[in-house]
């Protein structure tokens, strides 16, 4: 992967590999917080930076403890274990220095600490062997395409209640379904630039 | 192998390791908010640690807020006003406050955190909130899901309280059940007696609190209470008291009359019961006995679905068709209401005595939901 620039990647974890609604990552989150467009957003914010912080975090400790150790196959406890402990400091950190930005985003922090598109993201970047600043590149755009994603969802969601829905499908039915389509929307995109 | 056993447990030590420490060195740095003071009501001052919830920083002070979700933000029982240092409104706040509530400062107390000195009003009435200690007396079958338990307060070993509170039991951990909850139960007893409380406690299938009471509490356990709580009470009135309850809901009706027993009132007061089969009801007895003894008391249990061997000769129907025959055939506008038990009852039967002109400012309620 030496080759692609970051710019591409950043944009195809938005569009073309959007880690929600092409890897299905990070699911739970988005059924349950996409009611409101205004907790969407703050749940999105959330996810990107700690996406990002994360990516960064669990590369170094990867190329420069686990891979030098031959210790690679620690990668999912270690990577877990990582963002659990800094979604905790971040938290702690924001809430102290910031109160406007502990509204917005800090009380989300202990939500998404096992959101598996975190994961994701970092076992992606190691898999795919990408440097430091392609990682940082993929984790925002990651985070940014996941944000889109769930801000589209809650301002559907929020249109659609006023609607009438089949009983049978409503809540988390029709919001399934309507993930799907939002999918295969995003197929169209896929012409653009290809990244695995 | 074995230097790959050995690498891998040095480095998953040395990774915990550190995070461990830089986790407890924030707590100690960042998440430490020192001591904080609470001013309560302009008169008493609390010296609390920071970065608790308001709700248990009031609660290691011995100032009990009620809560009955134990904090999870759910119940919106913790509200109390909070005039200074409170920081600005929570997104888990919103949804429980009015409009009229934010404007007058009104705070869900487990959401907000003590992290600077506090200014608060509560009602006067939660400083008389303590913790019991008891000891079970006496646990009895009233139906086939429903218990009376009778509490012998040890310490403080007397409670006061009005007639239609309730009392928050705390349960202890049990089998695959971790955790301690605080569930609201009326209390059944008279307030003249004020050493014992009785909780008539009905079996929710798979509740938390309910299975251990019905399952795991003996005779002689102890438990602790916190209470009293709650304003559901007897209001002044010249018209007629219409009483609806079904199940537990019994409970805070019996403490009621027996209040009214000893004030020997001259209103008319007319007791609807709601229940599906026989084995349903229970206190038969006492309430023959209030029908003596209170001048005006009609006692009126129905059945929705009566079986063939209980050779039933009541009333038959939901509750709500007694009721609405009931109100149809008096004079509603200065009736008082009072209901108790499950949501769908009380609101159903709510509707119905609107319906029928009673004024809605004269019906009061608590749903056991
Ligand atoms: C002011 C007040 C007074 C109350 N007084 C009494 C009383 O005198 N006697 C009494 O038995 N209960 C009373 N309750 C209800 C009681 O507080 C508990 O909610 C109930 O006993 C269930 O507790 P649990 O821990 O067993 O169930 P949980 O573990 O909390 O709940 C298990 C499941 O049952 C559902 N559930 C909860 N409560 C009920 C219910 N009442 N009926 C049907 N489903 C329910 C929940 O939604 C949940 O899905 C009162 C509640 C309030 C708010
Ligand atoms: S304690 Fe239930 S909402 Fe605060």
């Amino acid at each position: 992967m030496e080759g692609l620039s970051p710019w591409v990647l950043f944009f195809a974890a938005i569009f073309t590999g959007n880690i929600l609604l092409t890897y299905f990552l990070g699911m739970c989150s988005f059924l349950s917080v996409s009611k409101q467009l205004k907790t969407a957003f703050g749940l999105g914010l959330a996810v990107t930076f700690v996406l990002t912080i994360t990516a960064a975090l669990n590369w170094l400790v990867y190329w420069y403890l686990l891979d030098p150790l031959g210790l690679e196959y620690l990668r999912y406890i270690v990577f877990i274990v990582v963002i659990a402990a800094s979604v905790q400091l971040l938290e702690m950190f924001i809430e102290r220095y910031s109160e406007s930005l502990y509204i917005n985003l800090g009380i989300f922090l202990p939500l998404i600490t096992v959101n598996c598109a975190i994961l994701g993201v970092s076992l992606f970047m190691v898999i795919r062997k990408y440097t430091f600043i392609q990682s940082v590149a993929f984790g925002v755009g990651s985070g940014i395409g996941w944000l889109i994603a769930i801000v589209a969802m809650a301002g559907i969601r929020e249109r659609i209640n006023e609607k009438k829905i089949p009983a049978a499908l409503q809540g988390p039915g029709i919001a399934l379904i309507i993930s799907g389509i939002m999918a295969m929307a995003f197929i169209g995109f896929s012409g653009m630039v290809q990244i695995q | 192998m074995t230097v790959l056993i050995l690498k891998t447990i040095f480095l998953i030590t040395a990774i915990n390791g550190v995070l461990a420490v830089l986790l407890v060195i924030a707590e100690r740095y960042l998440a430490n908010y020192g001591e904080c003071k609470i001013q309560i009501n302009d008169q008493k001052e609390i010296q609390v640690n920071g970065g608790t919830s308001l709700l248990s920083a009031l609660s290691s002070q011995k100032i009990f807020l009620p809560s009955a979700c134990g904090g999870r933000g759910t119940c919106a029982y913790c509200k109390c006003k909070v005039q200074n240092g409170a920081g600005p409104l929570l997104p888990t706040e919103v949804p429980f406050l009015t409009q009229t509530e934010i404007e007058s400062q009104i705070r869900l107390s487990c959401q907000v955190k003590v992290k600077q000195d506090l200014q608060i009003s509560i009602p006067e009435a939660l400083f008389a909130i303590q913790k019991f200690d008891s000891e079970i007396e006496l646990i009895q079958d009233l139906t086939y899901d429903i218990k009376l338990i009778r509490l012998k307060l040890l310490e403080p070993d007397h409670i006061q309280f009005k007639a239609g509170q309730y009392v928050q039991l705390v349960s202890q951990p049990y089998g695959k059940v971790k955790g301690s909850v605080q569930r609201a139960y009326s209390i059944a007893s008279p307030t003249y007696e004020t050493g014992i409380v009785d909780l008539m406690i009905r079996l929710v299938p798979e509740g938390i609190c309910t299975t251990w009471v019905h399952e795991v509490l003996k005779e002689k356990d102890h438990v602790q209470i916190i209470g009293p709580m709650g304003d559901f009470k007897m209001h002044e009135g010249e018209g007629e008291i219409i009483m609806v309850a079904g199940g537990s809901g019994m409970a805070p009706m019996v403490s009621l009359l027996s209040d009214i027993l000893c004030k020997s009132g001259q209103r008319k007061i007319t007791y609807f019961f709601g229940a599906v089969t026989k084995r349903d009801l229970f206190f038969l007895d006492e309430m023959a006995e209030f029908e003596r003894k209170i001048p005006n008391f009609t006692f009126v249990p129905a059945l929705s679905d009566p079986q063939p061997d209980d050779g039933w000769k009541g009333t038959t129907g939901l509750i709500t068709v007694p009721l609405a025959n009931y109100l149809s055939s008096i004079q509603t506008d200065k009736a008082q209401g009072y209901l108790c038990g499950s949501p769908g009852m009380i609101h159903a039967c709510i509707s119905v005595m609107k319906e029928k002109g009673m004024p809605g400012d004269q019906i009061f309620f608590d749903p056991f939901g």
